[in-house]
C-alpha cells in the first residue's frame, strides 16, 4: 500500500470515525514521541515541550520484557475467561478468584514437599512458614509437580462450582449468571482468607539469572512462566483447531441451539469447556506467583479486571484474542511508566478496556469468533 | 420454600412504614438481647453501641441500595461502579470543606460549611455519572458493568496517587492527600455538638442508666443517616410513580418499544443515572467520611458488590424492598457474624492459630478446636455466607425479599385475563 493510499485511508478514517481518529492520533503521538525519547533529543514549541527526553533502549526492552511476562499470564487466564463469556454467555467475577484458588493448591503442594524433610511443623508449612522457598531452576521437578496439581485441583474446583451453582441456571439470563458469579467470588475467596489468612507469604525465589542484551536480565522463574504458557497456548490452538471439541465448542458459541439440534451433547461440551479454562486459570495464577514469588489470597480479584481487559480488547470469544490482548494489556501495564507516574499505569490499562469497549467492543481484532 | 413463601406473605400484610419500622426495631431488639446476654455490668453500655453502630451501616446501606434501585431496579442500567461514585462524591465534599490551613502533616482544602461540601460532592458524583454515562449507555449491560467498575478502579487510583496529593492552582492550595487520605468537617463531629449542645438532657438522661456519650452521639448519627434515607425513600418514590418514573420501567421493560413511543431513552437513562449517581455520593460522604477522615482504601469495589447483595436480596425493582434488602444485609450479615464472633464463648480455650492446626486436632476426635478457631473467624466466614445467600437468591428467589413488586410501566393492569368461557382458546 503507497503512502498516498494510507494517508487519504487515514483522513476517510479521521472524518467518518472522529473517536477513532483521536485514538490513533494519540497513538501516532505515542509512537513519535517514544523515537525522540530513544533518540536522546527533545523537540520544543512555542517554547513548550513537545515530545522526546530520554529513555535508554535497555530500560525500554526490560519493560517490555516484564509486559509480556505479565500479559503471558494473563493472556492465559483470560482463555477461560473468554470461554465461558461466549459459550455460557456471561462475564464470570469469579474467574480471578479461580486463578487464587489454583495457585494456592499448587503451591502448597509444592512447598509442602520440598519442605517435607525441614524440621519445621507441617501445620505452619501449610501456610508457608519454615520452609524454604522454590525456584524454578534449582527444583524443576517440584515445581512442575506444583503445575499439575494447580491444573487438575482448579478443574475439581471449578466442576464443582459449575454443578452447585451455574448448572442450575443455566436458562437463567446473563445478568442473573453474572450476579451468582459475584457470590461464587466471595465465597471462594474468604474461603482462602478462611483457612490461609490474610497474610502475604513468599514461596518462590528466583535461582538463576540469564543476561540477555543491554542490560536485560531474565530469572528461572521467568523463562519458565514464558516457556509453560507458550507451550499451553500452542496447546489450546491445536485442541481447538484440530479435534471435533474444538469444533463444537466453536459451534455452541456461534449458537447453542443450534449446535444442539446438530447433535453436539451441549452439557459435556459445557463441562469441558469449565475443565480447560479452569486448568488454564490454575495454571496462570501458579505462573504468576513463581514469576512474582509472593502470594496472598486476593491476588487474583485485582488481577481480574486486567483479565477483563484482555478479553475485551482481544474480542470476547477469540481464543487468540485473549493470549493477544493479555499482552498487549501486560505491554500497556509496564510501558505506561514511560508517560505516566507509576501510581497510575494500572489506570492507564483500564482507560485501553474503556475506550476499546466503546469504541469498538467487538475488540480490536475485529471480534472473529475463532473459537 | 415454604418459609420463605410464609415470611413474604406476612411481610406483605404490612404497610410499607410498619413494615420496615418493625424490621428495624427487631433488629435493634436482637441486638439490645445479644448486649445483655454477653455484656454483664456494662450491658445497656454495649447494647447502645451496638445500637448505634447497626443503624450507621443500615443507613448508609438504605441511601446506597435506593440509589442503585433507582439505576438498575427502575431502569435497567447495570453499574458496578458504585465504589467510585461513592470516592467522587466523599472527596469533594473532603476538599471543599478541609480547613484552608491544615496545620503541619494536613492536607488544605476551601475551609466551605459542610453542607456546601455535600451539595457539591452530590453535584460532581452527577456529573462524573454523566459523563460516565454519555458514551457507555448504549453498551450491553454486561459491557456497561465492566466499563463501570473499571471506571471506579481508575478513580480510586487518581485520589490515590502522589502527584495530586496537594496541587496548586491560581495560588489556591488543595488536594487529595494521595494514600495517606484528607482530613475534613466531620459530619460526626456536627451531630455530637447538636447532641451534647441542646440534646444535652438526653445524653444525662443515657448516662444515668450506663450509656456513654459518644455512644449517644453515633446512635443520633445513625438515626440522621435513616432520616436521609427516608428523605431519599420519598423522593424517589414521588420520582418512580411520576410519568419519569414510567418512562425509567418503561426503558427497563423494553427500551426500542419506549423509543418507538417518541421517547428520548437517553436522555432518560442519563437523568436517572445521574440523580443515583448523587445519592451514592451523599452516602460516600456521610458513610465512609463520618469521623471526618477519607482514604482510598475505603473506595475499594469490593463495597460495590455489598450493595449489591443488598439490593438482590430485598429485590431490584422495590423501594421498600430496597431498604429491607440494606437492613437485612447489613444487620443480620454484615454485622451481627462479626460481633458473635467477637463475644461467643470458645469453651474456655484460645482458638488455634490456623486452621490445620485445628484440623489436626480433629485426629485425636475433639472438635472443640476448629469449633473455636471458625467463631474466632466467623468476620472471614460472614463474607462466605454472603456469597452463598447471593448464589442461594440468584437460584431460588429471584425477585429477593419484595422484588415480586416489581411495578409494571403501566398505569393500568395490561396482563390478558384468563378467557373463561367463548373466545378462542390459542391465537
Amino acid at each position: 500500500m503507497g503512502i498516498a493510499e494510507t494517508v487519504s485511508d487515514g483522513r476517510r478514517l479521521a472524518i467518518e470515525r472522529p473517536d477513532a481518529g483521536a485514538v490513533a492520533a494519540v497513538l501516532l503521538y505515542l509512537v513519535a514521541d517514544l523515537t525522540t525519547k530513544l533518540l536522546g533529543t527533545t523537540v520544543y514549541a512555542l517554547g513548550f515541550r513537545v515530545m522526546g527526553g530520554s529513555l535508554t533502549v535497555g530500560s525500554l526492552a526490560s519493560m517490555a520484557v516484564d509486559g509480556l511476562l505479565v500479559g503471558l499470564a494473563v493472556g492465559l487466564a483470560g482463555i477461560g475467561l473468554s470461554m465461558t463469556y461466549s459459550i455460557l454467555d456471561f462475564a464470570n467475577f469469579a474467574h480471578g478468584d479461580t486463578v487464587t484458588v489454583g495457585a494456592f493448591l499448587g503451591w502448597v503442594a509444592a512447598y509442602v514437599t520440598a519442605n517435607l524433610a525441614v524440621s519445621a511443623p507441617l501445620t505452619d508449612l501449610f501456610l508457608f512458614n519454615g520452609g524454604a522457598q522454590l525456584s524454578a531452576s534449582a527444583s524443576w521437578a517440584l515445581v512442575l509437580f506444583g503445575l499439575v496439581v494447580a491444573a487438575l485441583g482448579t478443574v475439581a474446583v471449578v466442576l464443582v462450582v459449575d454443578r452447585l451453582v451455574y448448572r442450575p441456571m443455566r436458562d437463567s439470563g446473563s445478568i442473573s449468571l453474572l450476579i451468582a458469579s459475584i457470590g461464587v467470588a466471595l465465597a471462594l475467596r474468604y474461603l482462602i482468607a478462611f483457612v490461609f489468612s490474610t497474610q502475604t507469604s513468599g514461596v518462590a525465589t528466583s535461582g538463576a539469572r540469564l543476561q540477555l542484551f543491554a542490560g536485560v536480565a531474565i530469572t528461572d522463574n521467568e523463562i519458565a512462566l514464558l516457556v509453560v504458557s507458550v507451550v499451553l497456548m500452542l496447546g489450546v490452538h491445536l485442541l481447538l483447531q484440530r479435534t471435533k471439541l474444538g469444533k463444537a465448542m466453536r459451534a455452541m458459541a456461534d449458537n447453542e441451539d443450534l449446535a444442539r439440534v446438530t447433535g453436539i451433547p451441549t452439557e459435556r461440551v459445557v463441562r469441558l469447556t469449565w475443565v480447560l479454562g479452569g486448568a488454564l486459570a490454575g495454571t496462570s495464577g501458579y505462573l504468576l506467583v513463581l514469576e512474582s514469588g509472593t502470594i496472598s489470597f486476593n491476588f487474583g480479584w485485582i488481577l481480574l479486571l486486567l483479565i477483563f481487559a484482555a478479553v475485551i480488547v482481544g474480542g470476547i470469544g477469540s481464543i487468540y484474542g485473549a493470549m493477544a490482548g493479555g499482552v498487549l494489556i501486560g505491554l500497556v501495564d509496564s510501558l505506561a511508566l514511560i508517560w505516566l507516574p507509576s501510581g497510575l499505569t494500572r489506570a492507564a490499562a483500564f482507560a485501553v478496556l474503556i475506550v476499546v469497549l466503546l469504541l469498538r467492543p467487538s475488540g480490536i481484532f475485529g471480534g472473529v469468533s475463532t473459537a | 420454600m415454604t418459609g420463605f413463601e410464609d415470611v413474604r406473605d406476612r411481610l406483605e400484610e404490612l404497610p410499607d412504614a410498619a413494615l420496615v419500622v418493625s424490621f428495624l426495631v427487631g433488629i435493634w431488639l436482637l441486638l439490645t438481647a445479644l448486649a445483655f446476654s454477653v455484656g454483664g455490668a456494662q450491658s445497656a453500655n454495649l447494647a447502645a453501641g451496638f445500637v448505634g453502630s447497626v443503624t450507621v451501616l443500615v443507613g448508609a446501606y438504605a441511601i446506597l441500595t435506593l440509589a442503585l434501585n433507582l439505576q438498575w431496579g427502575y431502569t435497567g442500567l447495570f453499574n458496578i461502579g458504585i465504589a467510585g461514585f461513592m470516592a467522587v462524591g466523599a472527596y469533594t465534599t473532603a476538599i471543599l470543606t478541609a480547613p484552608v490551613d491544615p496545620g503541619a502533616g494536613g492536607v488544605p482544602g476551601f475551609g466551605l460549611p459542610l453542607w456546601v461540601g455535600l451539595l457539591g460532592g452530590m453535584v460532581m458524583a452527577a456529573i462524573v455519572g454523566a459523563i460516565a454515562a454519555l458514551p457507555a449507555l448504549r453498551l450491553r449491560a454486561d459491557y456497561l458493568a465492566i466499563v463501570t467498575v473499571a471506571l471506579s478502579e481508575i478513580i480510586r487510583l487518581f485520589v490515590n496517587w502522589g502527584g495530586v496529593a496537594e496541587v496548586q492552582v491560581f495560588g489556591k492550595r488543595f488536594g487529595t492527600g494521595g494514600a495517606t487520605g484528607i482530613s475534613f468537617e466531620s459530619p460526626d463531629e456536627i451531630v455530637a455538638t447538636l447532641v451534647n449542645g441542646p440534646g444535652q438532657p438526653l445524653v444525662t438522661a443515657a448516662e444515668s442508666v450506663g450509656i456513654s456519650g459518644p455512644n449517644v452521639v453515633n446512635m443520633a448519627y445513625g438515626l440522621s443517616l435513616l432520616g436521609i434515607a427516608a428523605g431519599s425513600y420519598w423522593v424517589l418514590s414521588r420520582l418512580v410513580n411520576s410519568p419519569f418514573g414510567r418512562v425509567l420501567k418503561a426503558i427497563r421493560e423494553d427500551e426500542t418499544v419506549t423509543q418507538s413511543l417518541g421517547k428520548d431513552t437517553r436522555l432518560f437513562k442519563i437523568k436517572a443515572f445521574m440523580i443515583g449517581c448523587a445519592l451514592m455520593g451523599l452516602a460516600g460522604a456521610l458513610f465512609r467520611g463520618s469521623a471526618g477522615y477519607i482514604s482510598p482504601a475505603q473506595f475499594r469495589p469490593v463495597i460495590t458488590f455489598y450493595v449489591f447483595a443488598a439490593l438482590i436480596i430485598g429485590g431490584s425493582g422495590s423501594n421498600t424492598g430496597s431498604i429491607l434488602g440494606a437492613a437485612t444485609f447489613s444487620a443480620l450479615l454484615f454485622y451481627l457474624p462479626a460481633r458473635l464472633g467477637e463475644y461467643v464463648p470458645t469453651f474456655g480455650q484460645s482458638a488455634p492459630g490456623n486452621v490445620f492446626e485445628a484440623v489436626a486436632a480433629l485426629g485425636s476426635l475433639d472438635p472443640t478446636p476448629l469449633v473455636a478457631y471458625t467463631v474466632s473467624n466467623v468476620s472471614t466466614l460472614r463474607f462466605v455466607l454472603i456469597g452463598v445467600v447471593l448464589v442461594y437468591i440468584i437460584q431460588n428467589q429471584p425477585a429477593g425479599l419484595l422484588g415480586h413488586r416489581n411495578e409494571p410501566a403501566t398505569s393500568v393492569d395490561l396482563t390478558r385475563p384468563h378467557a373463561a368461557d367463548g373466545g378462542e382458546a390459542d391465537e
